[in-house]
């Protein structure tokens, strides 16, 4: 019960959105009625062509997310672990860091072309960032008295950082990440209207430059139930990866 | 009153004219231990007894092997301290659980880290987390524990090990005065059931007497040993707290620590 009131405005958004179109309020070229979007949405999930560009587009910012992950977290907690290391790339960190990342569009392109790989470097040189400071942060906090408590019971210094370090980043890591997700479904759609073949971006740019926009949105659609859905499922992970605290 | 602060040959941990500097990320250096030299024999339980930011800590972590030795020497058994290790179990104020890990998770690291084979290590960690008392919390995070509850897992921990030394820094500080006292009798009993080295760290006169074969009364920053107390109790007996023994050794070391409390108060005031 408390669902279906919770998703109340959707339903009326959704019912306003087809009155509008339908009684002429609005032209019915700047916003086809939503029946209709929904009509164009099954058709080309039938004909394949939703599923392929959204596969090749999901594929571009797992890829580029799970290497933004990889490389960010272990640039952050080595930066947070050896001042060395800190020294050298924290004002690297600090000057990217507020860059728009749309910018290196062009850049990717030109060093890699038009398909997947100028997508995937753009999302990871993106993402990571988010990462890299929410696990700096985030092991610079760890506790002094954990760190001794491992070292006092056998564990090597490296093996602590695993063992330490890591978890007690875990949290402020896990944050940077969920900015990171948003932030890769922005930098994907943008890469692929400017610039691809496929994808979904490439989708909505082709299909309103064809003028089918009934397509175009339901295309629209898609990618915002996907950076929903993300999130949602995310937030569930990361739930579940922090049971301990309480 | 002094007797075996110096040269007694059998002595398990010697420290030898230890000074400490302690720099502070801002503003200027402290000295916080200033020429330190106390012996301590096998299975003795001696107390650091001092005002708060006397050092007793840091000394603590000196021979833990968590801090650098800048002045003097520490030896173990014969040999200088070179960092830390399963030999000298610790337990901190703040318990230093693994928050992701369960009680019987944190009880299992240090064994792990020992290599035990499986079967053993959890046939140890088991009997270990029944001997602090908290059978049924194996599964249990440390943020669902009690304090009190959260030191026992942490004591656990340290046994499990089965440190030659134990190293107890202000381990009953953050606990009400009703789990104190329980912790308190309840470390003393499994102390004596197998006896081990212990230095434990408190500014806590009865707690001192109460558990300790020698007090060490520590003066205010820069910590010196101000002088070593002997501790003549029978620690066996349950009213010990009610004696006159008990008693007049409170009142006598609470009369050396006053002065130092009180020029700690001072320095707090006016640095």
């Amino acid at each position: 019960m408390s669902a279906v009131f919770r998703y109340l405005p959707l339903v009326l958004l959704a019912a306003g959105w087809e009155l509008a179109a339908r009684s002429g309020a609005v032209s019915q070229l700047a916003m086809p009625p939503l029946s209709q979007v929904v009509l164009a949405w099954v058709e080309m999930v039938r004909s394949g062509e939703l599923i392929a560009n959204g596969a090749s587009s999901l594929w571009r910012a797992g890829a580029g997310l799970a290497l933004a992950i990889l490389v960010g977290a272990a640039l952050g907690i080595a930066m947070a672990w050896w001042r060395p290391v800190n020294a050298a790339l924290g004002p690297l960190v600090e000057m990217f860091y507020p860059m728009p990342k749309s910018a290196l569009i062009p850049v990717t392109v030109l060093w890699l072309g038009f398909g997947d790989g100028s997508k995937i470097l753009l999302i990871f040189l993106g993402c990571m960032l988010p990462v890299t400071i929410g696990a700096f942060n985030g092991a610079r906090g760890s506790d002094q008295a954990l760190v001794w408590s491992a070292r006092s019971m056998g564990a090597s210094r490296l093996r602590m950082l695993w063992d330490v370090v890591v978890p007690s980043a875990l949290p402020e890591m896990l944050n940077g990440i969920r900015t990171a997700l948003a932030l890769a479904f922005i930098l994907l759609v943008s890469a692929e209207l400017i610039v691809a073949r496929d994808g979904l971006g490439y989708l909505i740019g082709y299909l309103g430059a064809n003028g089918t926009y009934d397509a175009m949105f339901a295309v629209v659609l898609t990618v915002a139930f996907l950076g929903f859905a993300a999130d949602r499922a995310y937030q569930a992970l990361m739930q579940r990866l922090l049971l301990w605290r309480e | 009153m002094q007797d075996r602060n110096v040269g007694s040959g059998g002595a398990q941990i010697v420290v030898e004219g230890v000074s400490h500097l302690y720099s502070p990320p801002t503003g200027r250096p402290v000295l916080a231990l200033e020429d330190v030299s106390i012996e301590v024999g096998p299975r003795e339980f001696l107390a650091l007894l001092g005002p708060s930011g006397c050092g007793k800590s840091t000394l603590l972590y000196l021979i833990g092997g968590f801090l650098p030795i800048e002045t003097g020497r520490i030896l173990l058994e014969g040999q200088p301290i070179a960092g830390p290790g399963p030999d000298r179990g610790i337990v901190f104020q703040h318990f230093a659980l693994f928050p992701w890990k369960t009680v019987r998770a944190n009880v299992l690291y240090g064994l792990e880290k020992m290599g035990l084979p499986r079967e053993q290590r959890q046939r140890r960690a088991q009997s270990f987390i029944d001997l602090v008392g908290l059978t049924g919390f194996e599964d249990s995070y440390p943020s669902q524990l009690s304090g009190g509850m959260k030191q026992r897992t942490a004591i656990a921990r340290t046994l499990a090990i089965d440190p030659k030394i134990l190293l107890m820094d202000e381990p009953f500080g953050a606990l009400d005065a009703q789990t104190r006292h329980l912790m308190q009798s309840e470390l003393l009993a499994i102390w004596r059931k197998s006896p081990k080295t212990v230095i434990f760290v408190t500014h806590d006169v009865q707690e001192a007497v109460y558990l300790a074969d020698r007090v060490a009364v520590m003066t205010a920053r820069p910590g010196r040993i101000k002088t070593i107390v002997d501790i003549a109790l029978d620690k066996s007996d349950a009213n010990i707290a009610k004696s006159r023994a008990y008693i007049d050794t409170v009142d006598e070391i609470w009369g050396l620590v006053r002065d130092e409390a009180i020029k700690a108060q001072e320095a707090r005031v006016s640095p």
